[in-house]
């Protein structure tokens, strides 16, 4: 049994009063929940703490809440563990972030995860009904890509991390697009295409994601939500090939362009050959392309004004001594018929014949 | 210490002060760097998103070329964005040996191959700093302490998640050492919300509202808690943070004009470098007032 202080922020909208901090003190063995610490302050010093909870065992998702900052559930954060991480070893308990609060710790997963979610057309959209009596059967190596989109248990937390939700509320966000990739990753599906261009087309979809594995840290299923959004990015570019207004094609086809022809990134290429799909020309000839170049005009003014830039640098870029192995490897890997990824969330992380073969050995199996 | 030091694209490229100062700053601190002058781009993140395979060689590729260097006690690099686009092709080589395989036979034409295991490593001069020199050993070398600076930590999305692929579990205070440094240098770190949070840098091509939106917040924050600068290790940071510092004030409609620093170049003023030979004049956001403030800190100590 340990002694724990619990920081709770209080919030009622009801009441008009703005949100406080509230200290709190649990006693409970260390490998017990953050939840188990909050139901009992609940029961003992005050009843009127809201919390959302159900099966206290990370499957149905409801007790998502933030632990000293971080988004996660409560369920299965040991106390113990909070508390040396909290700041003076007080544990910090805050509502979800990027979510309107309805008490206490309970958010309004209606206003803004499930919206989302729905956004996305969550169901099956196949292209011929299913033959007569029967269900449609898929080989099961053909489901294995999107197992851990299907992992989502909709607990919100990584909604509550996301930080381009932060400045975007209307951002798409990690869930919602994880919950997208399990139906494009679904060889049943029929509108593949058509649900990735509205994605790629939307200012607030997928190119929107900046990349900062906020969500993949805080899921406490490993659904490593932008990891799917990038494969949503990776079928939208390489096999449908959707040229969308975000640049998000340009900015991924210039980039490989450059790598191609140089080996390391040259930046001035990188705006003018985003606008026009990769090539230098196309960006600036293009309407949209030069209104785009000229947006950014102050800023390259303003790099050739400090000295980080010189002229000759933004026009001539080295390229590496041995580029034309880069080039082969590209063409090598690209002229695959299929792409070839290792997913260590369905292989394991100790998926190496070297480890596995070492683990066999030493558990005396053949 | 000898390292083979990979300076990723954007330190040669848009921010050649950082370049610069890495390489005022490594024989202060006894760092022999063999330059892996014929490796490619990490990727950054947009290799990855375009094919796995591809990414996972050409870091293949940088990886057995910095292996290759003898007596090196490992690779370093300079570049929050290098170190986690290329731990995450790291991560996927040393696990499997079948795809390793696969990987390697895409370099081998070139008399190159990527050994796992052995205990290699590849990390930031931040991680360099405080596992391998040690920040005992900083604090000895200073000669213009910068006490009396306060200075707002920005560590880079790539470099403090996710924590379970970046060492955490070995070394659970990485998102702390940039703080622990700019301590051991004599300064102040300035505790504001943006410190961990994304510079908005990967989707300035593709949504500059949110991409601005961010940088703005973070500066705003940084400025608001009283920060006389901020300080990272990334230089894709560095760029939406200082070079488009003037755009980004227009996003959050405030002004703004707070110099940025690049690691290297902090560590350098402490140890005793002059701020021109750090490349301090070729930043957007002017650094002559965080210099006259040193200027006056120098005299009055």
């Amino acid at each position: 049994m340990a002694d724990y202080t619990l920081k709770i922020r209080r919030y009622d909208p009801e009441s008009g009063e703005p949100a406080y901090w509230a200290d709190y003190q649990a006693e409970l063995p260390p490998e017990r929940s953050v939840l188990d610490a909050i139901l009992q302050v609940k029961d003992r010093e005050d009843a009127s703490i809201g919390i959302r909870c159900s099966c206290r065992a990370a499957i149905c998702g409801s007790c998502g809440v933030r632990i000293n900052g971080r988004s996660a559930l409560a369920c299965n954060t040991p106390i113990g563990q909070a508390s040396e991480q909290g700041r003076d070893g007080a544990v910090t308990i805050e509502p979800m972030g990027n979510m309107p609060v309805i008490k206490d710790l309970i958010t309004d997963m209606e206003a803004v995860h499930w919206k989302k979610v729905r956004r996305v057309v969550p169901w099956l959209l196949p292209d011929e009904e299913a033959p007569e009596g029967q269900e449609y059967i898929v080989p099961a190596e053909a489901m294995l890509d999107v197992t851990q989109a299907m992992a989502c248990i909709h607990c919100g937390a990584c909604v509550s991390a996301c930080l381009s939700m932060e400045v975007d509320p209307d951002f798409v966000g990690p869930a919602a697009l994880a919950k997208a990739y399990r139906f494009v990753g679904d060889p049943r599906d029929g509108e593949h295409e058509s649900r990735l261009r509205d994605l790629a087309e939307d200012e607030h979809g997928i190119y929107n994601c900046t990349h900062c594995f906020a969500c993949v840290e805080v899921c406490p299923k490993d659904v490593a939500p932008m990891d799917q959004i990038m494969r949503l990015r990776r079928r939208a570019t390489g096999d449908f090939e959707i040229k969308d207004a975000n640049n998000g094609y340009g900015h991924e086809k210039a980039f490989m362009n450059i790598i191609e022809k140089w080996g390391t990134l040259h930046e001035a290429q990188l705006l003018p050959r985003s606008f026009g799909d990769g090539s230098l020309v196309k960006g600036q000839l293009r309407p949209s392309g030069a209104k785009q170049l000229t947006e950014s005009l102050p800023t390259v003014v303003s790099g050739l004004k400090s000295g980080k830039v010189s002229p000759k640098k933004a026009l001539v870029h080295p390229k590496l001594p041995d580029q034309k192995q880069v080039r082969r490897i590209v063409k090598e890997i690209e002229s695959k018929d299929e792409r070839l990824e290792l997913n260590l969330y369905i292989v394991g992380e100790l998926a190496g014949e070297d480890e596995v073969g070492a683990f066999a050995e030493e558990a005396g199996e053949p | 210490m000898k390292l083979a030091y990979w300076p990723g694209c954007v330190s040669r490229g848009f921010t050649p002060e950082l370049h610069g100062s890495v390489a005022k700053v490594a024989p202060l601190l006894d760092l022999e760097l063999v330059e892996l002058d014929r490796a490619n781009c990490c990727g950054a993140g947009v290799i990855a998103e375009h094919n796995q395979e591809l990414v996972d060689t050409l870091n293949a590729r940088t990886f057995a070329m910095a292996q290759g260097v003898e007596g090196a006690a490992g690779m370093m690099n300079i570049c929050s964005t290098c170190q986690g686009a290329q731990s995450e092709c790291q991560e996927r080589l040393d696990a499997d040996g079948s795809y390793r395989g696969e990987v390697n036979s895409h370099i081998e034409p070139e008399g190159l191959s990527y050994q796992a295991g052995g205990g290699w490593w590849n990390k930031n001069f931040l991680w360099i700093l405080v596992e391998e020199i040690g920040l005992d050993k900083l604090r000895e070398r200073v000669e213009r302490p910068l006490a009396g600076l306060r200075i707002a930590p920005f560590y880079g999305c790539y470099i403090v998640r996710p924590t379970k692929r970046l060492g955490y579990a070995d070394h659970p205070e990485r998102d702390q050492y940039l703080d622990m440094v700019i301590e051991a240098l004599g300064a102040e770190p300035v505790e504001y919300a943006g410190a961990r949070k994304c510079c908005g840098f990967p989707v300035i091509t593709m949504n500059r509202t949110t991409s601005l939106r961010q940088a703005g917040r973070h500066l705003a924050d940084a400025i608001d808690a009283g920060a006389d600068c901020l300080v990272t290790p990334c230089p894709l940071c560095h760029l939406n943070l200082d070079l488009q510092q003037p755009a980004a004030a227009k996003f959050v409609e405030r002004d703004l004009g707070v110099p940025v620093l690049h690691l290297p170049q902090m560590v350098g003023l402490a140890l005793g470098l002059e701020p021109k030979e750090l490349g301090m004049g070729k930043h957007v956001v002017s650094t002559k007032a965080l210099q006259k403030q040193l200027a006056a800190l120098a005299a009055a100590a």
